[in-house]
């Protein structure tokens, strides 16, 4: 008497399936849970808010006018700083150029290589560039080689995992035409790989170098050379004048490393 | 006779002089630049003998003074989770306003420009000033991380909003829907996934740079590190980093997670 029962009753129409909706929901709990024990157990002094706008206030008047003294001393550890960003992505591209070819899946068919590159990569990223600045002026003194290491290996992950993964979108083609051409291994990454991710390597050396120079601007706080001396100087002496013309300078240089990269970036790609 | 003879020979792989010429300029540049900084091989080998002392220091890893790493790695989270979601919940409007497909140019422009303006300063330099502003603490560190993913978010947000298919917003349009209702029937869902990507991110980010706002006074485990760094503890130091990266991988695996849910 069992009738078919094919559809016990009337099927309801859901867009994603249960285990993503459940997926989706524990999401948004843990978001909500997350933010609600934040908010109740961070601990805030109230009676710091209430002056906020006074203090805000006090700030910019202290600002103004900017100390235009100050100009020439920022500008010279401006120029250090922009040396520091340069060298430094330039160091990380030599450093990331082999890792990538090791980390790159078709270029190295050793997974245990590529997994090394792969934790290379992370543990670079990891550590915020402050605190590789903190290690290498440790290791090296204050000064702009600890900056310069610092950059350096902090872009190294960046830079790295992004070259990687445009070695691993190269075409077949034209490698094996050179493999069967009998190229040897040099000749095979010189004129098979490098034409095809060569605009990758460039953007992603730009993109690269724009972070760092706003990177490369803090630096100084930790003592690692560059415009973040200037700024720290003159935060220590309270000397709000001369912050305003650090500040000045940074947000220039940085508006146009910002439009330089943008404009390169569209000729190259 | 022939006239193959009269063209000249196709070089395969010509050298491109230009290109090398450019190379040229950039090594000149290194050594220029390398001797401005007074990079010089004697600091190298004095570094690395610093090197060894430093490291050998730094082993093994101090953990006796886990409840004051556990502080402030609490404090470092609700830092970037409250920052995360205040960014969030201002950078959403910001974002609207500044899609130049939904809304006039003369809304766009200042917003853009607010945007260009969180995004120019290195969170750190922010933290600096809400530290004068409203004094040391967790809640500057707050404010400076909020600027930061206003930069980020509104930026990105616009971006996926212009590159939304308008017959969508036509359709719902079409149906008598008021403005918010086409927002939320007609841009939202075309943009959540890639909201929930770079939201992610800027957990991430936020978290990275939570562990570092205390070193200019804007609370979390950034205090404790640079005094324990000041102090010449680097086994405590090596401690606390161990401790921050261990947070950052498994926040990455979570946000990875995120994004996959909700591709």
């Amino acid at each position: 008497m069992s009738a078919p029962a094919v559809h016990p009753g009337p099927r309801v129409w859901h867009r994603f399936p249960l285990p993503l909706r459940l997926a989706r929901f524990a999401f948004y709990l843990f978001a909500v849970a997350a933010l609600v024990v934040s908010l109740r157990t961070i601990e805030i002094i109230p009676e710091f808010l209430y002056d906020a706008p006074e203090q805000m206030g006090d700030l910019f008047g202290r600002m103004w006018p900017p100390d235009a003294a100050y100009l020439e001393p920022t500008l010279t550890a401006l120029v250090e700083t922009l040396h520091i960003a340069t060298l430094g992505t330039l160091l990380a591209l030599v450093m990331a150029v082999p890792l990538a070819l090791i980390g790159a899946r078709n270029v190295t068919p050793s997974l245990a290589l590529n997994l090394v590159a792969k934790f290379a990569f992370v543990a670079s990223r990891s550590v915020n560039s402050l605190v590789w600045a903190l290690l290498f002026v440790a290791v090296f003194g204050p000064g702009p080689l600890a900056g310069t290491l610092a950059i350096a290996f902090r872009s190294i992950g960046f830079t790295g995992k992004l070259l990687a993964e445009s070695l691993e979108e190269a075409q077949r083609g034209p490698i094996e035409a050179l493999t069967a051409a009998g190229a040897g291994r040099p000749a095979i990454l010189n004129y098979g790989y490098w034409p095809q991710v060569k605009p990758a390597f460039w953007s992603i050396a730009l993109f690269r170098w724009d972070i760092n120079i706003r990177e490369s601007a803090v630096l100084g706080l930790v003592g690692a050379g560059g415009i973040g001396v200037a700024l720290d100087t003159a935060l220590n002496l309270l000397y709000w004048d001369q912050v305003a013309v650090v500040l000045a300078v940074i947000f220039t240089v940085v508006v146009l490393a910002e439009v330089i990269v943008t404009f390169v970036r569209g000729r190259i790609l | 006779m022939r006239p193959a003879t009269a063209t000249p020979k196709k070089i395969a792989f010509r050298p491109n002089w230009w290109a090398r010429a450019g190379w040229l300029l950039l090594a000149v540049y290194v050594v220029y630049a390398a001797g401005r900084l007074g990079f010089v091989p004697e600091r190298f080998a004095s570094g690395l003998e610093h090197g060894s002392r430093f490291l050998a220091r730094m082993f093994p890893p101090n953990f006796s003074r886990w409840e004051l790493i556990q502080s402030g790695i609490l404090e470092s989270l609700q830092i970037a989770v409250i920052a995360t979601a205040l960014g969030i919940a201002l950078a959403l409007p910001i974002g609207f306003l500044a899609a130049r497909n939904l809304m006039p140019a003369f809304v766009t422009w200042p917003t853009r420009a607010l945007i260009a303006l969180c995004r120019s300063f290195h969170p750190i330099i922010v933290a600096i000033l809400f530290v004068k502003a409203i004094g040391f603490g967790a809640l500057a560190g707050v404010m400076a991380l909020i600027v930061a993913s206003i930069g980020f978010i509104a930026k990105l947000f616009a971006e996926a909003i212009e590159e939304i298919s308008l017959k969508q917003v036509e359709a719902v349009r079409a149906t008598g829907a008021g403005f918010f209702a086409v927002l939320i029937m007609g841009v939202v869902p075309q943009v959540l996934p890639r909201f929930i990507g770079f939201s992610t991110y800027q957990l991430d980010s936020n978290l990275r740079n939570s562990t570092m706002v205390g070193i200019v006074g804007g609370g979390g485990i950034g205090a404790t590190l640079f005094t324990a760094y000041q102090r010449f503890d680097f086994d405590v130091v090596l401690a606390i980093l161990i401790v921050i990266v261990a947070l950052i991988m498994v926040a990455e695996i979570f946000s990875g997670w995120a994004r996959k849910v909700f591709q």
